[in-house]
């Protein structure tokens, strides 16, 4: 394989798990429009830690979710205070926050970045992605997941039918943030470094975008959305710099002709032949 | 005097803003009792199935279920304490199928993490789906359980909503408009099916203005006017009665009665 391609699987197995960061966030009905910030938590955890207390990946890895997850929970009380666009607001104030601190921190490397110690190849981020969508298709199918699709539907009536609203929305925003400092941990040992201007707000918006045009209703979403926005752009090469152009018709489009995402219950309901598993059983 | 009474209201009343919409309601529903709460457009009688579920606070009063006091609980523990509703305007997840729904339903009954964490989803044979898939059975509805409800007819997704509330198995079911928008044939099966279930031991509490499915449905009625209770007791006793004839049935009514 070449180094290219490589290249590019690499990023697509980190944003594939930062997708479902967002998503199992979104199946519940929030927006985190902060993503970059829960990844770059993620990524300067997992730097800090090798760096400083010499910790390998094995070790910085599972810290760079765990802090992220606790600090998720943290932000999740106040944050699901608001609602809507207030809500994309807050979680995206939080991201910006997230990078000034970073910023401002002789010992984060400030704007110069931070070397990262370890290198994790790429079977382990592929590896990775994979556990993670098992681990969402498994949480969505759970009744957990059942709750968190209700919540996202309608909220007071959730509350009616018993599922504890608050906790299952801690839960969910806290998991998406653990994953997506999955994400940044492995981004971080796996580029070997890390600089605050990545995790911009334009890298908060992309992976909204994933999740939002692969479709928020299944667990096949992300993995569609993560998996067009990441190729799409490096097919459209040949077309030189119109790429921009076509990639942003693209997006109008699928908002235009698909509102609901790529993938949605009724396209699987066509395309794996409910109606015969009927048919069968009755 | 002994409480043989299930659900029992005493002195409710609730304020939005200087509007009194229920004012000093009070009534008691029976062990496996069923009973209509009736009256004109506005009386407050959704306001009172919000505040015995526990959608907005009480301004004063007490609601007990079954001798214990839920009127200052939150939604969710009066979900556990054994009260289940259905809505005036459907409110189905649309998102969800028709199984899923029923399952949402049953979530009071599924306490802990490790239900939590059963996949539900996967197992088609797990017995929260077999529970949720016979339940739509019994109520006669004939329908792919998997299908996503907003693809499906009004009246089956309105029967669907009673079959997720059921399914939660409450000792008192709260009904709102179950029968508005349902055809003759619907109407008559949705009776005789609530007949069945109140037979098998849930109170029925229904606020309906088809007053032939009350009368199909109901041992005996409360009327509320303007927040206020006017009447309780049997429908016939209603229709006599002088106060409701003038508040609810109007002169249209009380013509079509004489006819």
């Amino acid at each position: 394989m070449s180094g290219y391609w490589a290249g590019i699987l690499a990023i697509l197995a980190i944003n594939i798990i930062f997708a479902y960061g967002i998503f199992v966030t979104a199946a519940a009905g929030q927006l985190n429009l902060g993503g970059a910030g829960f990844m770059a938590i993620g990524a300067y955890a997992a730097a800090v830690l090798g760096e400083q207390l010499g910790w390998s990946p094995a070790l910085t890895i599972p810290a760079a979710v765990t802090i992220t997850g606790l600090i998720g929970i943290a932000i999740a009380f106040p944050v699901l205070r608001t609602r809507g666009v207030y809500m994309v607001l807050a979680t995206f104030a939080f991201a910006q926050v997230v990078t000034g601190v970073i910023l401002t921190q002789p010992v984060l490397g400030g704007a110069m970045g931070m070397v990262v110690p370890d290198y994790v190849d790429l079977p382990v981020l592929i590896g990775a992605a994979i556990a993670t969508v098992v681990l969402v298709f498994f949480l969505m199918a759970t009744r957990l997941g059942l709750a968190m699709r209700a919540l996202h539907d309608d909220e007071l009536v959730s509350t009616l039918m018993g599922v504890p609203a608050r906790a299952v929305q801690v839960a969910s925003f806290a998991l998406g943030a653990g994953l997506a400092g999955l994400a940044g941990g492995l981004y971080a040992h796996h580029f070997s470094f890390v600089e605050a201007q990545y995790f911009s707000a334009l890298l908060s918006i992309y992976v909204l975008l994933f999740v939002l045009i692969g479709g928020t209703q299944t667990a096949w979403g992300p993995l569609v959305g993560a998996t067009f926005f990441t190729l799409v752009p490096e097919l459209l090469r040949i077309g030189g710099s119109w790429r921009y152009v076509v990639f942003g018709v693209i997006i109008v489009a699928m908002m235009m002709f698909r509102p609901e995402g790529i993938v949605t219950r009724t396209l699987l309901a066509r395309l794996f032949g409910r109606r015969r598993r009927v048919a069968d059983a009755g | 005097m002994p409480d043989d009474a299930l659900l029992r209201l005493e002195g409710v009343s609730k304020s939005f803003g200087g509007l009194k919409v229920v004012d000093d309601v009070g009534f008691a529903l029976p062990r496996g009792g069923r009973l209509g709460l009736i009256g004109p457009n506005g009386a407050g009688k959704t306001t009172v199935f919000n505040l015995i579920s526990g959608v907005y606070p009480l301004d004063a009063g007490s609601i007990t279920l079954d001798g214990q006091a839920i009127g200052a609980l939150p939604p969710r523990a009066r979900v556990l304490a054994g009260l289940a509703r259905s809505f005036q305007n459907i409110r189905l997840m649309p998102h969800l199928s028709a199984v899923e729904n029923v399952m949402l339903g049953q979530h009071a009954r599924a306490a802990g993490l490790g239900a939590l964490l059963t996949p539900i989803g996967w197992m088609p044979r797990g017995r929260w789906r077999r529970d949720a898939e016979a339940l739509l059975a019994e109520a006669g509805l004939d329908i792919d359980p998997g299908e996503v409800v907003s693809a499906l007819p009004y009246g089956i997704r309105k029967k669907i909503e009673v079959v997720r509330a059921l399914a939660s198995q409450p000792k008192v079911l709260l009904l709102d408009e179950p029968a508005a928008g349902l055809n003759p044939a619907e109407t008559a099966e949705l009776a005789r099916f609530l007949r069945e279930v109140a037979a098998r031991g849930t109170a029925l509490l229904v606020v309906e203005h088809d007053m032939g499915f009350v009368n199909e449905v109901c041992e005996s009625v409360v009327v509320l006017n303007f927040g206020r209770r006017i009447f309780a007791g049997s429908m016939a006793g209603a229709r006599g009665d002088a106060l409701v004839r003038e508040a609810y049935l109007g002169a249209e009514e009380i013509a079509a009665d004489a006819a």
